[in-house]
């Protein structure tokens, strides 16, 4: 008992401490649990038989599986790419300026964010079967045409919302000295305005795709028999029964989006320490 | 049209144009249908025609559904009130770490919560099914104290029985609670972490303890937060597909699901058209409380 923690250093009290421990092994106890038993050498028993890569060996082998994968990177890249754009958009336009109908659009673009995913998800079943059939022939990546439609309209307001907040700290005159000097719109928008925007279009981007790549239940709804993704196709086997190959392939998912999630973080300190 | 630093108007169009159209064409209108689906009735094998039926609805308000709609409004508020319990500490403890280690703290809750839905449903899976982890440990603690009873001259236990902690209600709130605790821990984090702590301080001083300083002090003032976490918890909660579908039992359906067996099996459009809607009204009346407990309390701890 060399010192006792002060009133306030609540962290530094058994209690606490406890909680914490409880609260991050129930996070993280389970996820760990997957990733160690998909190197597990073993097909059925949660007993560790010894460590082995036969089921990375046998996913790799898995073309049903390989296809969902790529399908789910090709569909969050895509994706990405037009939300950037559209969510950078909407976050100028809300941010510049003043117009008619402005706050109905202003709640329009708030709506895909709030709106439960199942009942996005059966308005997307509903808008492809009935008014805007994509059709099933078309060659691949086309054939995603629907899925990232859909997810485009969930992801590109989350885009809007992280770059309006980066504009807010933009200073006007910056941009009124460039167009002084003689820059046109388009010059003012590229050298003065987009680097400012450029760390919250980077968050956006991260954000975005891994939005998309994490969806299951929209995507559930507009995918077809030839347009499975990695969560769609997870999901039918999963409901069968507990096999180390969808460890695996679960544990490179999350490998992904931890590299994803830690770039971000990089991101974002160097963004904050340039400032 | 007024464009506030005088830009040629062919700029205003590019900006505004694409983002209203998408948002538009592929938001507005599939929901506009969803809606007016929900007055109309089945005709033939695919049709649909809409003659403006409230029948769908008043469906809705059958003794089955609206016991669905119960328990679904009850599993997210326990959902709810667990995350909080055991969210709060969390979120306090962050607030009160040393820059470096908060930092970590916060990669720890968020890292969950950018990792998919699926894979932690079915990480959950692996825990909860009989023969999982749970029910592998409970097993092991079983025999080791059936062990200790012989060795002290008492009767042995008997086998262990497993547990049946998968396809039922239980197994439902905690993956629910598993899934959402991050949406929780956040906004708590947030609040907490402006609140002045010079007033804990001078509470402690005075002589109040540190459950008293904890409910007439800190819970007061974060409150905006705590109703936001709330809100924010239960609306993705009450609309759970996922984790009621894989983890849950012939009697544990939400909503949610109701609503895809309406459209994928049962084939019954505009009656799952309502459903939806009806679930999109309780949400926007969640989101609507939210904005009106937490009207003009800027989260300022001074402002008392």
């Amino acid at each position: 008992m060399a010192d006792r923690p002060a009133p306030l250093e609540y962290n530094r009290t058994w209690p606490m401490r406890l909680w914490l421990g409880g609260v991050f092994f129930f996070l993280y106890a389970p996820l760990i649990a997957l990733m160690a038993f998909s190197f597990n050498d073993s097909k059925r028993t949660i007993v560790w038989r010894g460590f082995t890569f036969d089921h990375y060996k046998k996913l790799f082998n898995n073309n049903e599986l390989m296809l969902a994968f790529a399908n789910s990177l090709t569909i969050a890249f895509i994706t990405t790419l037009i939300s950037v754009v559209l969510g950078a958009l909407a976050a100028v336009m809300l941010w510049r300026f003043r117009f008619r109908f402005k706050g109905a659009i202003e709640g329009a673009l708030a709506l895909p964010i709030v709106v439960p995913e199942i009942c996005m998800g059966v308005a997307m079943l509903v808008f492809f079967a009935r008014v805007m059939p994509w059709p099933n022939d078309l060659i691949w990546p086309f054939s995603l045409g629907a899925i990232i439609i859909a997810h485009v309209s969930f992801c590109f307001p989350f885009v809007t919302m992280v770059v309006r907040a980066r504009l807010a700290s933009f200073n006007k005159e910056q941009e009124e000295a460039a167009r002084d000097l003689g820059a046109s719109d388009w010059e003012a928008f590229r050298d003065v305005l987009l680097p400012h925007m450029k760390p919250a279009l980077i968050a956006g981007a991260l954000l975005s795709f891994t939005l998309s790549l994490d969806d299951f239940v929209i995507t559930f709804f507009t995918s077809g028999p030839n347009t499975v993704t990695f969560p769609v196709k997870v999901y039918s086997m999963v409901r069968f029964s507990v096999t180390p190959e969808v460890n695996a392939a679960s544990t490179m998912l999350i490998v992904l989006t931890v590299v994803l999630m830690a770039l971000m973080m990089l991101g974002q300190r160097k963004s904050t320490t340039a400032k | 049209m007024l464009n506030r630093d005088g830009q040629s108007r062919s700029t205003f169009w590019a900006t505004v144009l694409p983002p209203t159209l998408w948002v538009a064409v592929f938001f507005l209108v599939p929901l506009g249908i969803v809606w007016l689906y929900s007055f109309g009735q089945n005709e033939g094998l695919t049709g649909i025609s809409l003659t403006g039926t409230f029948a769908n609805y008043v469906r809705a308000f059958d003794p089955l559904y609206l016991q669905i709609f119960a328990k679904s409004i009850f599993v997210a508020g326990l959902t709810t009130l667990l995350c909080l319990i055991i969210g709060f500490p969390v979120a306090l403890a962050i607030v009160f770490a040393d820059e470096k280690s908060r930092t970590w703290l916060l990669m720890l809750v968020m890292l969950p919560f950018w990792t998919n839905l699926l894979i932690r449903t079915y990480a959950l899976i692996a825990v909860l099914r009989t023969e999982g982890f749970a029910n592998f440990t409970l097993e092991w603690l079983w025999n080791n104290a059936s062990g200790v009873m012989t060795f002290a001259g008492l009767a042995p236990l008997g086998d262990f029985q497993p547990l049946q902690l998968l396809y039922n209600n239980f197994a439902v709130v905690v993956g629910l609670v598993y899934v959402h605790l991050p949406f929780m821990v956040l906004p708590l984090y947030a609040a907490l972490d402006r609140l002045d702590k010079s007033l804990m301080e001078a509470s402690l001083d005075l002589g109040a303890g540190h459950l008293r300083t904890l409910f007439s002090i800190v819970v007061p003032l974060a409150m905006p937060g705590i109703v936001s976490g709330v809100i924010i918890t239960f609306v993705p909660a009450l609309g759970a597909y996922l984790t009621p579908d894989l983890l849950g039992g012939p009697d544990s359906q939400m909503i949610a699901n109701v609503i895809e067996r309406q459209f994928k099996r049962a084939n019954d459009w505009p009656f799952g058209a309502a459903l939806s809607f009806l679930l999109m009204y309780a949400t926007f009346i969640a989101i609507a409380m939210r904005s009106y407990l937490t009207r003009g309390k800027a989260v300022d701890a001074h402002g008392i």
